[in-house]
């Protein structure tokens, strides 16, 4: 069909929420229900193609790049950069996840709105958002990747200075006491753009040094992850390239330890804006890593694996032992996500193709699972008028069915088999019992192996810990005579796809795999050659 | 003697007709919005002129080809000045606009006010086509006039009087340092022409004291860029003057000091690369990294838009410090630079455009008292936000696009001259979004201070024509952020020449 083949859907996909925004933005204040309808009708159209794409793909060619524009599609002629588009196996699990959160909290938003309320800049920023996000998941061009990976900074900086936690937070170093949403926005933009600003450094040195080979400069990450693996980019060039590329995308994901503006930001945003940060903000990082970071530097990437892998398991260990010291439930879930980020990352330092199938898995798991723990705990807050977990207790008898899908998803969060959360740490573990033989370090992956088991006996046990606070016993003194409603329609409704996702993916690796697999082989073997 | 061109010089000729028409229509009307009428029309139509002489090859009156040489060569219109005349002829009509929804609300003369813009604009555009020593400080000198004599314009306001007494005496301590310089290398060479200056450097005897000539010049218009460490007067100035002409001196007057060293250093003075780079290597990094950190701490917005002017003089700068390199690609740098002071000038202009409206407003520019400004007022505050966020790159604003090239540019000389600018920009980019997002901060997230009426606030409107300059450049923006294509062919249609200069 010629709308597939020559982009347009795709780039519907991805500027369909935008649109969407302005639209948003041009309707009066008042008329809120026009607001909220006109931001779920676009959100769902998006849906609605993404997921039309997802059964239209070609699944035995994944590794090849469908749906997009032609690779020469006029940008920015100047500097020969290119609107190229295109999905392949490795970013089609990604944009579905990424249009079915930004429709599931725009859902969940029809009766949560956080104050300051004012739903017309909340609902302009999530589209925004969405666009930001898809876009970075097709681009095929490092200037237009750069472009998407930053337009979803505002947005997000918005949504937690504005809707975020007021709670007066002290800063310790600076001396400081000020609002958790002030602080948790700031920090968030300046680490982000403090890592981008030297990405973008080092997609420029490619951009120059790929004229040696090709005789023309390139943003095109098919073109520059052919001439990579040939030995286009050596040397103490490589290094500083790469290095450029890993600040970027390691404060994204985040990695220990740049990782301190995670918990911060995830307990201060309000529950959506927490909800895809760790859905998929956190993978554009990762993402990065696996689309750019690997294929055109492979001899740098073996060089930095072991590295890498020490600091995955690093932050696999120092997230959840932070869980196990948290109070407030929030930053306990938000502590988790550098623990299972950590796992992802092992897993993309094995250079593997088990590895990175792990990572992509991992990817989508701890999007479903944590954007769920993050609405449920949300809402649960919102109940309680508190996040902490010494005043709360006795969920099952308050709050019953909100507690038990807290329960679900602290379950799949540990790595309970049969649920989504499995596949990516187990698979992680295996493929570090036997990393890429060219790393010359699979004595040392094999510890990661042992510390990452360790790891998911500290993520049991803190999600044990969490379950016990909130849900288990007996309500405390001050709940016990409150009437609580328990999980509303929009609650329902949001979170039904994500559980049902959780259970599906559990059972049926294969619905990513699927995608996946050929991608990341052709990967590793065009990178590796292993 | 050949015939004069009077189509390459059109654009002159209607400003300087236009310069006259203001006071006379000020004399004899007693409606003071027809000096600036008539001020706006004559820029337009000086702009329709530069117009017809970018698209020559397309139109079928216009015979001429190629660039056109005037008066032995002391004046060209090639795509340098071109676009730069453009450029200055946008900032005065957007400034002119701005002013008149502010100078309503003062009780000072109007009508030389738009006289003296328009006369600094002309001198500003004469000053892209100079391309000798004397016929370009003589331009450099009329914007600067022009500047002192509008920076006291609130003459009941001794602050403004402290502006205009500072930006004369440091202009003139400028001109004197530029005037030496130019005296040095006039001596050595014997000729006041950029090409003939650039043919004879080579045989100069003296190359100490050519050097010596080369860095005076270099420090005089180091004052008119506001580069650090000649930047002192520039908060001072900026925040005594009127905001309107504020938003011209940073933008117009700041360009009139690059378009003298772009045609300085590249133009009289290619072959001493290894004598400007260093220099403005520094210059750039130290611009950068002290206008960024006072920043931080301001608590007005004026002085804010001050340092930030300063940091990013820095920024436009790098690509001079990369050209150190030997074999570095000159018109790469060259182009890097006109691109980012093209975005530079339309981001600029419409944040001061929001700001002077909101200020009026609040009758205050000290950010506390912007607390809130997105409760009553959302459209501004959303401009401002888009401004401000330009101003620190961040997509899809122009203003990525001005730090892309810049870094492009630096990156692209393959050398630690260009790669150590680059890193020193790169973490600067990082501290410059600190007090950006104060603005934002205080727009967004802070509620109205208590004492402000917020129905008075909310029932307040914005000039017609102040809005139209809004509008324009966030449009201009936001255009030129998502299809920056546009931008990077003005700064390439400028460099072309340099191609025929063989470098």
């Amino acid at each position: 069909m010629d709308w597939l083949d020559n982009g347009l859907a795709l780039s519907l996909v991805v500027f369909l929420p935008v649109v969407g925004a302005g639209i948003v933005l041009a309707i009066p204040k008042a008329q809120e229900a026009a607001i909220k309808w006109t931001a779920l009708i676009v959100s769902l159209v998006t849906l609605a193609l993404a997921v039309v794409l997802a059964v239209q793909f070609d699944y035995s060619a994944a590794d090849t790049y469908q749906f997009g524009t032609a690779i020469d599609t006029p940008w920015i002629e100047a500097i020969n950069a290119h609107f190229h588009i295109g999905v392949d196996g490795i970013s089609l699990p990604m944009v579905v996840l990424t249009t079915l959160i930004t429709m599931l909290c725009i859902v969940y938003s029809f009766n949560h709105l956080p104050e300051p309320h004012n739903p017309k800049l909340l609902l302009a920023m999530t589209l925004l958002l969405g666009t930001g996000m898809a876009g970075t998941f097709v681009a095929l061009d490092l200037v237009l990747f750069f472009v998407f990976f930053e337009i979803v900074l505002l947005p997000m900086y918005f949504m937690i200075g504005i809707w975020g936690d007021r709670g007066i937070r002290y800063v310790p170093i600076f001396g400081w006491k000020m609002e958790m949403r002030l602080y948790a926005s700031l920090k968030f933009f300046v680490f982000t753009l403090f890592g981008s600003a030297f990405m973008l450094l080092s997609f420029l040195a490619l951009y120059f040094r790929s004229g040696d080979t090709l005789g023309y400069n390139s943003f095109s990450m098919v073109e520059l992850s052919n001439i990579g693996p040939a030995g286009a980019f050596t040397g103490t060039f490589a290094f500083l390239v790469f290095l450029g590329l890993f600040l970027g995308f390691a404060v994204k994901v985040p990695m220990w330890p740049v990782h301190t503006w995670l918990p911060d930001a995830h307990t201060a945003a309000p529950t959506i804006g927490s909800v895809i940060l760790a859905a998929i903000l956190l993978k554009l990082g990762t993402y990065g890593f696996i689309r750019i970071a690997l294929p055109i530097l492979p001899d740098e990437a073996i060089n930095w694996a072991p590295f890498i892998g020490v600091l995955a398991v690093i932050g696999i260990i120092y997230g959840s032992l932070a869980c196990l010291a948290q109070t407030d439930m929030k930053r306990l879930i938000a502590y988790s996500s550098v623990g299972h980020m950590g796992f992802v990352m092992l897993g993309i330092a094995t250079l593997t193709d088990i590895g990175i199938n792990a990572a992509i898995i991992g990817m989508v798991a701890h999007g479903l699972i944590t954007g769920l723990l993050f609405f449920v705990v949300g809402s649960m807050s919102h109940r309680y008028h508190t996040r902490d977990m010494n005043r709360l207790g006795g969920a099952m008898v308050s709050l019953p069915r909100m507690g038990l899908i807290l329960g679900f998803a602290a379950m799949a969060s540990l790595g309970l088999p049969s649920l989504a959360g499995f596949w990516g740490e187990f698979m992680s573990l295996m493929a570090s019992f036997d990393p890429l033989e060219a790393i010359g370090a699979t004595g040392l992956f094999r510890g990661f192996m042992v510390v990452g088991a360790v790891g998911t006996v500290l993520t049991a046990a803190y999600m044990l810990y969490l379950l016990r606070s909130v849900i288990f016993g007996e309500p405390a003194e001050e709940w016990v005579s409150q009437e609580f409603h328990d999980v509303d329609t929009a609650e329902w409704l949001a979170w039904a796809p994500l559980i049902a996702g959780i259970i599906a993916i559990g059972i049926f690796p294969k619905i990513v795999f699927g995608a996946t697999n050929d991608a990341v082989v052709s990967l590793v073997q065009k990178a590796f050659g292993a | 003697m050949d015939a004069i061109d009077y189509h390459a010089l059109l654009p002159e000729i209607i400003l300087a007709v236009t310069v006259l028409a203001t006071l006379l229509v000020d004399l004899f009307t007693s409606r003071k919005s027809f000096a600036a009428i008539t001020a706006m029309i004559g820029m337009f139509a000086s702009f329709v002129a530069i117009l017809t002489l970018a698209f020559c090859d397309n139109l079928t009156f216009c015979t001429s080809t190629g660039d056109r040489v005037l008066f032995g060569g002391s004046f060209v219109v090639d795509g340098y000045a071109i676009v730069l005349q453009g450029l200055f002829i946008f900032a005065g009509f957007i400034v002119v606009l701005m002013s008149v929804g502010y100078l309503e609300t003062d009780r000072y003369y109007e009508g030389e006010f738009y006289f003296l813009i328009v006369s600094a604009v002309l001198g500003a555009a004469v000053m892209a086509s100079s391309r000798d020593f004397i016929s370009m400080i003589v331009a450099l000198e009329i914007v600067s006039g022009s500047g002192f004599l509008l920076a006291g314009w609130r003459k009941g306001d001794a602050r403004s009087n402290e502006a205009s007494l500072k930006f004369f005496i440091i202009g003139v301590l400028a001109l004197a340092l530029l005037l030496f310089g130019v005296s040095l290398i006039y001596g050595l060479t014997g000729t006041q022409v950029f090409s003939e200056i650039a043919a004879a450097s080579s045989s100069v005897e003296d190359i100490a004291l050519f050097n010596l000539g080369a860095i005076f010049v270099l420090l005089g218009f180091g004052f008119k860029v506001s580069a650090v460490p000649f930047h002192f007067w520039t908060p001072d100035v900026y925040e005594g003057s009127p905001p309107p002409v504020t938003a011209w001196l940073s933008v117009g007057s700041k360009g009139a000091g690059f378009v003298g060293l772009l045609s300085v250093c590249y133009l009289a003075l290619p072959s001493v690369t290894e004598i400007w780079g260093p220099v403005l290597w520094l210059v750039a990094a130290l611009s950068m990294t002290i206008g960024n950190i006072v920043a931080i701490k301001q608590t007005n917005v004026i002085r804010l838009l001050g340092y930030s002017s300063i940091a990013q003089a820095g920024f436009m700068l790098a690509p001079f410090g990369a050209a150190a390199a030997t074999g570095a690609d000159l018109s790469q740098t060259f182009s890097a630079t006109v691109t980012y002071l093209v975005i530079y000038a339309v981001m600029n202009l419409g944040a001061f455009a929001v700001v002077i409206i909101v200020g009026t407003r609040v009758g205050s520019y000290e950010l506390e008292r912007w607390s809130g400004l997105n409760t009553w007022a959302p459209g501004l505050a959303l401009s401002l936000a888009a401004f401000f966020m330009s101003l620190a790159g961040i997509p899809p604003l122009a203003g990525w696009f001005a730090k892309f090239v810049m870094f492009s540019a630096t990156i692209g000389v393959g050398s630690w001259w260009g790669y150590s600018i680059a890193i020193v920009a790169a973490l600067n980019a990082v501290i410059a979004l600190v007090y950006y997002l104060k603005v934002l901060k205080s727009a967004f997230f802070d509620t109205v201070p208590a004492d402000l009426d917020v129905a008075t606030l909310e029932a307040g409107t914005v000039p017609g024509p102040t809005s139209f300059a809004i509008g324009l450049t966030a449009a201009a923006v936001l255009v030129l952020g998502i299809f920056p294509g546009l931008a990077a062919n003005l700064g390439d249609f400028s460099s072309d020449f340099l191609a025929t200069l063989g470098l």
